[in-house]
């Protein structure tokens, strides 16, 4: 069966014997799969709880979701929901945040605190036994807080030296230039989640203090508890913990994402001595809401999501330019970025432009093959349960609803 | 908690590891090859990581991007890796598709060569060339992981020369290379495969004997060289590399015993105590009380022949000097290797590791690349059971016996990144817009 390949084996001693190969298996029956049950209780005081319970392993998460995103930054001060959503970790009411620290570590779980575009969260996974202990750490990091003033000057200078890496960085610097391209100057997607050498300084330990009083409401929080734990226990804990918590949520803001250029253009980005050309291509696409959502996603299995998709086996497979070629959309619940992505050998550059153009071009002017579209779709089928095996990963997938759909 | 584990060896002498569990409909396929870069010869560095590119190049039965496509089409995914002494290849797919998995894995163990080209050998040198531009030499810091092992091994060690290889070396790889390689390491009494998620096993041990059972065992090995190194330098060692970052970072390797053996156990907790999370001697000494450091860790290289390495891996702050953050590493190294730990410390770290351990052990894939691991490097996969015992019998004691013992100033390489002058670009510099004809 080798036919007319040269093979590896020529002017050496023959190989020993190989079997003969049985023929390749057809799949056996399927077994069902479903995404974890999960039950949502909303209390008096609006906030909600979601709860999938598993109990495969001794283990639950806690994620808050709250309506506190980067969208929700003032103007001028870019970057204030995510410096808030780290300084959540900072200390609450009754502890510093060392004591914080110790007593999230001697649960042997981790704090883990940010905000994206859309949404703030707060999470941690412990072992059962732990659990109950955990989520009331969780809670009072929540709602109560501290921000103390040192704390929240040590995370901007840490933003700061995150921003000096990525001022470095080809890979960083080509995903902030992508995204000032793609949006107008007045989307706030033009400008870095984080903020920026601008923004960040004009941000006070008040200003932190006064996002969180603003935004962090019960009713603007979606907490979701996957594990092994019951519905009752989760709501339970909830209600002890969160339940005489008062507030009310602002408005949702609808964010200007606007593109920048209405038709094709090349941009350079001088690097010096860079080994490699960092290589974006992108425009801004539509929010994770539209009605198109799952023919695009299989779409862009097919152009660049997949491995043997069209863009990795034409700039890497059949030209070898580069280590990778992938093509995504950043799911947001505004207009969101769609993004070719690849590190291109420097003098293939031109070549990798041209045929990643000629692949977009085709995926509008053609149809996809029956080939292309049932490996797609067998493909996202398939893996979907491999994608929640995990307390975290259950989490996330309803944490990823929540944010990107208001769900 | 407890994983199931059933291992039994085929008389070709492939080690098959078996691990059920119903909880959802998948399961994850894992083999284990005992060869790395640490087999390769002079002048031929990056050749077992090229290798593993060409295992995916397809098998008699297997078309050029087949094997990719059929895992992937049957709903699963996929991935090798490369390290110093073991190359890894695994899948995870929907439980119905195990036979498809195992029949890939045996179609290549037992008849790649006569899908082996030279325009597929040509292709896969660019790609991994590429990646070497990617992941090596257009990151900052990106050397490290070659520098460290260089500085830490002598030069005729096995551990010491690059994983990822030289350009030249690259070059030098050729189909007689592959075919030799192939028939030297890629035999079954030099593998374990794992099976780890959604199956019976009465199905899956004859699904293996029908894949595997006819490959035919390996010949003779050529033996590794010897690879023990004293477990200390006997002198400190430093290599200082000006390189295109924007913050100075400094890695201090000190040699130790391998993974597995008592002191690794104890290293791991001591290394959790410097440089894991925010109670960490480092995150609240070098972070920040005193200023120095935007980020620090810690941890254990797990190398299981001849020495393993315990790494500190320190960026500065802006405005910090090199020599002040190397400085600072150092006497907190110091602090740690004079006076030691206390039991609080310990508890804290070990509940850490607890919890990591359950927690990701809830992947199949993760499940299978321990059971295969274990099993690869000591003969009994079931030893990962053992791992939570292993860490909560530390005590302070023998973490502070483990500092005295290793972590002195004459057992320290430093490995410290200078950033070259003028390397930072500013948004502003992204004006040179030119418009194309669309």
């Amino acid at each position: 069966m080798s036919g007319g390949t040269s093979t590896a084996a020529s002017g050496t001693a023959p190989a020993p014997s190989s079997p003969t190969a049985p023929p390749r298996p057809a799949p056996s029956a399927v077994r069902p799969y479903s995404f974890p049950a999960f039950q949502t209780r909303i209390l008096p005081n609006g906030l909600r709880v979601v709860v999938a319970p598993v109990h495969a392993h001794p283990v639950v998460t806690v994620l808050a979701v709250v309506e506190a995103g980067a969208t929700r930054d003032p103007l001028g001060k870019h970057g204030l929901a995510v410096l808030t959503g780290r300084a959540l970790a900072e200390g609450t009411a009754t502890m510093s945040a060392l004591e914080l620290a110790e007593r999230v570590e001697s649960l042997g779980t981790v704090l883990d605190t940010g905000a994206d575009w859309d949404s703030s969260i707060v999470q941690l996974t412990a072992l059962t036994e732990r659990a109950g202990d955990a989520f009331a750490v969780l809670a009072e990091v929540l709602r109560a807080p501290s921000f103390p003033a040192a704390e929240m000057q040590r995370l901007a200078e840490e933003r700061l030296s995150d921003l000096t890496q990525i001022r470095a960085e080809p890979r960083g610097l080509a995903d902030v230039a992508l995204n000032r391209l793609l949006y107008a100057a007045t989307s706030r997607f033009a400008r870095l989640a984080g903020g920026d050498e601008r923004s960040i300084p004009t941000i006070t330990r008040d200003d932190i203090a006064q996002f969180h009083a603003e935004h962090f409401t019960p009713d603007a929080v979606a907490l979701i508890v996957v594990g092994d734990c019951t519905v009752d226990a989760a709501v339970k804990l909830a209600t002890q913990h969160l339940g005489d918590w008062q507030g009310v949520a602002p408005e949702t803001p609808s964010p200007d994402a606007s593109r920048r250029f209405s038709d094709c253009r090349i941009h350079l980005v001088a690097k010096p001595d860079a080994q490699q050309t960092e290589l974006r291509l992108g425009h801004v696409a539509v929010p994770r809401s539209h009605p198109d959502y799952f023919p695009v996603v299989v779409m862009n299995a097919i152009l660049g999501g997949l491995f043997s998709s069209r863009l990795n086996l034409n700039l890497r497979e059949k030209h070898g330019f580069t280590y990778g070629a992938h093509s995504a959309f950043d799911w947001r619940r505004a207009a969101s970025p769609f993004e070719v992505s690849s590190a291109v050998q420097t003098d293939k550059c031109a070549d990798a432009v041209r045929e990643a153009l000629a692949e977009i071009e085709l995926m509008r002017q053609e149809a996809v093959s029956e080939e292309e579209l049932s490996l797609a779709v067998s493909y996202l089928d398939g893996v979907f349960p491999i994608r929640f095996e995990t307390t975290a990963a259950i989490a996330g997938g309803l944490e990823e609803l929540r944010a990107t759909l208001g769900w | 908690m407890q994983i199931p584990v059933e291992s039994y060896r085929l008389p070709n002498g492939l080690q098959v590891v078996l691990s059920e569990d119903h909880t959802a409909p998948i399961v994850a396929v894992n083999l284990w090859y005992h060869v790395g870069s640490a087999n390769e010869r002079t002048g031929r560095t990056g050749f077992a990581h090229l290798f593993e590119h060409m295992l995916f190049q397809g098998s008699e039965n297997v078309g050029a991007n087949e094997h990719f496509e059929f895992v992937q089409r049957a709903g699963g995914t996929l991935n090798g890796s490369t390290w110093l002494d073991r190359t890894n290849y695994y899948e995870t797919l929907p439980s119905n598709q195990l036979a498809l998995a195992l029949w890939l894995e045996s179609d290549r163990m037992a008849r790649l060569l006569p899908a082996m080209t030279q325009p597929k050998l040509d292709t896969q040198r660019d790609v991994v060339k590429n990646e070497r531009r990617w992941s090596v030499d257009n990151q900052p810091y990106g050397t490290w992981w070659e520098k460290l092992p260089a500085l830490c091994f002598p030069p005729e060690h096995p551990f010491h020369h690059s994983l990822i290889g030289s350009m030249d070396d690259l070059d030098a790889a050729s189909l007689e290379d592959i075919a030799e390689f192939f028939r030297t390491y890629y035999t079954p009494d030099n593998a374990v495969v794992t099976i780890a998620g959604d199956f019976s096993g009465v199905d899956a041990r004859a699904m293996v004997e029908t894949y595997f059972g006819a490959v035919p065992r390996g010949g003779d090995r050529p033996a590794l060289p010897d690879m023990s190194v004293p477990f200390t330098y006997g002198g400190p060692q430093r290599d200082v590399v000006p390189d295109a970052c924007a913050l100075p970072r400094v890695f201090v390797a000190s040699r130790m015993p391998v993974l597995g053996s008592d002191e690794y156990y104890a290293a791991s907790v001591c290394a959790a105590i410097l440089g894991l999370r925010t109670c960490s001697r480092f995150e609240q000494s070098l972070v920040r009380t005193q200023r120095v450091a935007s980020s620090a860790s810690c941890f254990t290289f797990d190398l299981a022949k001849g020495a393993d390495l315990f790494v500190a891996d320190v960026t500065a702050l802006p405005d910090i000097t090199p020599e002040r953050l190397e400085a600072a590493v150092h006497a907190e190294l110091d602090l740690m290797h004079e006076h030691g730990v206390t039991e609080k410390e310990v508890q804290r770290a070990i509940a850490l590791t607890e919890t990591h351990f359950v927690t990701s052990l809830q992947s199949a894939a993760e499940r299978a690349d321990q059971l295969s691991r274990f099993a690869t490097y000591f003969g009994d996969p079931a030893l990962v059971n053992e791992q939570p015992a292993r860490y909560r019998a530390v005590t302070a004691a023998h973490v502070t016996a483990f500092a005295r013992d290793y972590l002195a100033r004459h057992n320290r390489a430093t490995l410290l990144y200078v950033p070259l002058e003028d390397d930072h670009v500013s948004d502003d510099t992204v004006a040179d817009t030119t418009e194309v004809a669309a």
